[in-house]
């Protein structure tokens, strides 16, 4: 019953750390339809910066008190991570929209080796100790269960986050402006939606979320390196997938699901296969989710895109 | 070896044939030039013919079959494992080198056609996703495999594998002409994995232009009317996954053999990506270009490396940008450039049957 609950908990978290990154990738793929690989690499490098400030704060005032400081290094790494994504979208991917899909496609990957390839050389190859500013002792609210503080933050922030992006979308002009765009472009700019600024919009408000996201899961884990954001990023997509691709609540859904099936998995997957299998095997289930999901479900949990987009 | 000769600057246009015997002669004089700069440069050009099946193997993929791989480097990993199960002392067998090479090869392609099966009816972006997965799943078996029955040996990987033995004879020893002179065994391996590269572009070539090659460059510039002419779609992109990955398969041997040492690390994400970017900046649907991606891929890293670090080393007094990364750095803007500049590659790929008006314009030229 504990490992049941505790299980949960873990899958919640991280779940909501996953939704958070699903969002930027769903946006995208539902203005775009472009699989945007270099999204979790955004996160890399909002989460790095974090670092580094966080760093630089210690060092020129080291009384500062943690909560400020994670304000401090969250304001200058969603402008970065913003800035990233804008970069990205204007120099490579505006360009190459009406392109075969399969260019806008290699250059995301190209991208995404890119933006890795830089933080190495920045930040080197060595894993770094992320500043855990949020208290890490474990709270037991129910007996042999534990829940650290960090956790709990990170959920709501998650949801505070999802809230407000919900609302961004369905309630502002800009908001209506990007469901035109994806609906479909072209009539869209005829009824006078400029669609270039709100892909990039699209791509700042996703590059910001991914930053946030960034901090949360390098808090959480307690370490940053420069490939740290490839693999949330292909889990936050197939999150997004899960949920049904262009999908806003389908990506918040699909990230608690695929963070709770993950880690029931890791979980339970000894017992399962007689301890053939352990819980190292923990990265295999995005994949077999996205497989299946892919297989028998296209559209998703909640989605009606169609999957026969080539 | 047209589109090769075509692609030879000033001559390839003006003198076909001389272009095509000067080819010859490189690839034959190769690692004699290469011995002058140092033993190691041979070793790069026999990596960089494994390199060559490996893009030749994709390209039919991507670029014939219009299937984007991501997991590709999976085939290769099936090809080298199974070259190290079944000649080392990992499990104690050591079956001759011509036994295996069919059941490496075999492994692979029933491994591209288990792939295959359940992703018939994705396209795209949808399918360069599950592929990438899949090579994922192949590397994370590879990694844990070694517990409670140890399989692959996890990350330390297995190690004294055979070398290559044909009827008796080692490839892995020097042959002694004379006192003085010797052949180095990594020119044996460059003559041996030469052949395979030829073999291989003279099959790809037959098959380019066959039934099944035609098939597939329609099936990949418009799958409903592929159908709605006939063609058996399913089937068709089941053999593109079973024959891509058999190329894999065979190259994974041949570098399991070579290297004498297999482990998951070479079998990353990042290689499959390397291998596309091969394909890619060479020219997809090409024969030409995957073989002049390979070798400009496989070999500009190693120039780097021999003159960046230097050139650093003089310029900043340390090295600022260590090989490894300046091979990551050069990838990454390849592939990105190479979609911006000059999408269809280093050398296009004059689809023939795919698009009539490209016929007329060669015509016009």
């Amino acid at each position: 019953m504990e490992t049941l609950i505790q299980q949960t908990i873990n899958g919640l978290v991280i779940g909501s750390v996953y939704a958070l990154i699903a969002l930027g990738y769903t946006m995208v793929y539902g203005i775009l339809g472009l699989i945007n690989f270099a999204h979790g690499d955004v996160l890399m490098v909002g989460a790095m910066t974090a670092l580094q400030t966080m760093l630089f704060l210690m060092g020129v005032a080291p009384g500062m008190s943690p909560l400020v400081m994670l304000t401090i290094a969250l304001l200058v790494a969603i402008p970065v991570s913003m800035l990233i994504g804008f970069t990205m979208e204007r120099l490579a991917y505006r360009r190459l929209r009406n392109a075969p899909r399969l260019a806008p496609l290699i250059t995301a990957i190209g991208m995404s080796f890119l933006l890795q390839t830089i933080a190495m050389i920045i930040w080197g190859r060595n894993y770094h100790t992320f500043p855990q500013l949020i208290s890490t002792t474990p709270l037991q609210p129910v007996e042999g269960v534990f829940v650290t503080p960090v956790q709990i933050v990170i959920v709501i922030v998650s949801a505070l986050l999802m809230i407000g992006l919900t609302l961004l979308v369905s309630r502002t002009r800009i908001g209506r402006a990007m469901r035109a765009t994806a609906e479909n472009h072209r009539t869209a700019s005829l009824m006078g939606v400029d669609t270039n600024a709100v892909i990039a919009f699209t791509f700042v408000i996703g590059a910001g979320l991914a930053a946030v996201a960034g901090v949360m899961y390098a808090s959480n884990y307690g370490i940053a390196h420069y490939g740290m954001g490839f693999m949330p990023g292909l889990k936050a997509f197939t999150a997004a997938v899960l949920g049904g691709i262009g999908n806003l609540g389908g990506a918040m859904v699909g990230g608690v699901v695929l963070g709770l099936v993950e880690s029931f998995g890791a979980g339970y997957i000894e017992h399962l296969t007689f301890g053939f299998l352990n819980s190292s095997y923990q990265d295999i289930f995005a994949f077999l989710i996205l497989g299946l999901v892919l297989i028998f479900r296209p559209t998703g949990l909640l989605g009606e895109r169609v999957s026969d987009r080539a | 070896m047209n589109e090769l000769a075509a692609a030879v600057p000033w001559l390839g246009k003006r003198n076909p044939l001389a272009a095509r015997w000067l080819i010859l002669i490189l690839a034959i004089a190769a690692p004699l030039i290469a011995w002058q700069f140092g033993r190691s440069w041979v070793r790069i050009l026999d990596f960089a013919l494994l390199y060559m099946m490996l893009a030749l193997g994709l390209n039919l993929v991507v670029g014939f079959a219009g299937l984007l791989d991501l997991g590709y480097i999976a085939f290769y990993a099936v090809g080298a494992y199974s070259f190290a199960f079944l000649a080392s002392p990992h499990f104690d067998v050591h079956l001759p080198f011509w036994l295996i090479l069919p059941l490496g090869a075999g492994f692979a392609a029933l491994a591209g056609i288990a792939l295959g099966f359940p992703v018939l009816r994705l396209r795209g972006d949808y399918l360069a996703i599950v592929t990438l997965g899949f090579g994922e799943i192949v590397r994370i078996f590879m990694l844990n495999l070694n517990y409670p029955i140890n399989i692959t040996n996890g990350p330390q990987g297995i190690n004294m594998i055979d070398p290559i033995v044909l009827f008796g004879w080692d490839l892995s020893r020097n042959i002694r002409v004379t006192e003085e002179l010797s052949i180095n065994s990594l020119f044996l391996y460059y003559y041996f994995f030469l052949a395979f590269v030829a073999g291989s572009i003279i099959f790809i070539r037959r098959l380019q232009i066959s039934r099944i090659g035609r098939a597939w460059a329609a099936m990949r510039d418009d799958e409903l009317a592929a159908k709605a002419i006939g063609i058996n779609t399913r089937n068709m992109k089941l053999l593109a996954f079973a024959l891509g990955a058999t190329f894999g398969g065979v190259s994974g041997c041949l570098f399991g053999a070579f290297q004498g040492f297999v482990s998951p690390e070479s079998f990353s994400l990042m290689e499959s990506i390397a291998v596309l970017t091969m394909v890619v900046f060479g020219g997809m649907g090409n024969i030409a270009g995957a073989l002049v991606g390979a070798f400009v891929l496989a070999l500009l890293p190693e120039i780097l490396r021999h003159v960046a670090v230097p050139l650093q080393q003089a310029v900043f007094g340390h090295v600022l940008l260590d090989p490894e990364v300046l091979r990551m750095l050069l990838l990454s803007l390849a592939m990105i450039l190479m979609m911006l500049l000059r999408p269809a590659g280093l050398i296009p790929a004059r689809a023939r049957y795919a698009h009539p008006e490209n016929l007329h314009r060669s015509a016009a030229e």
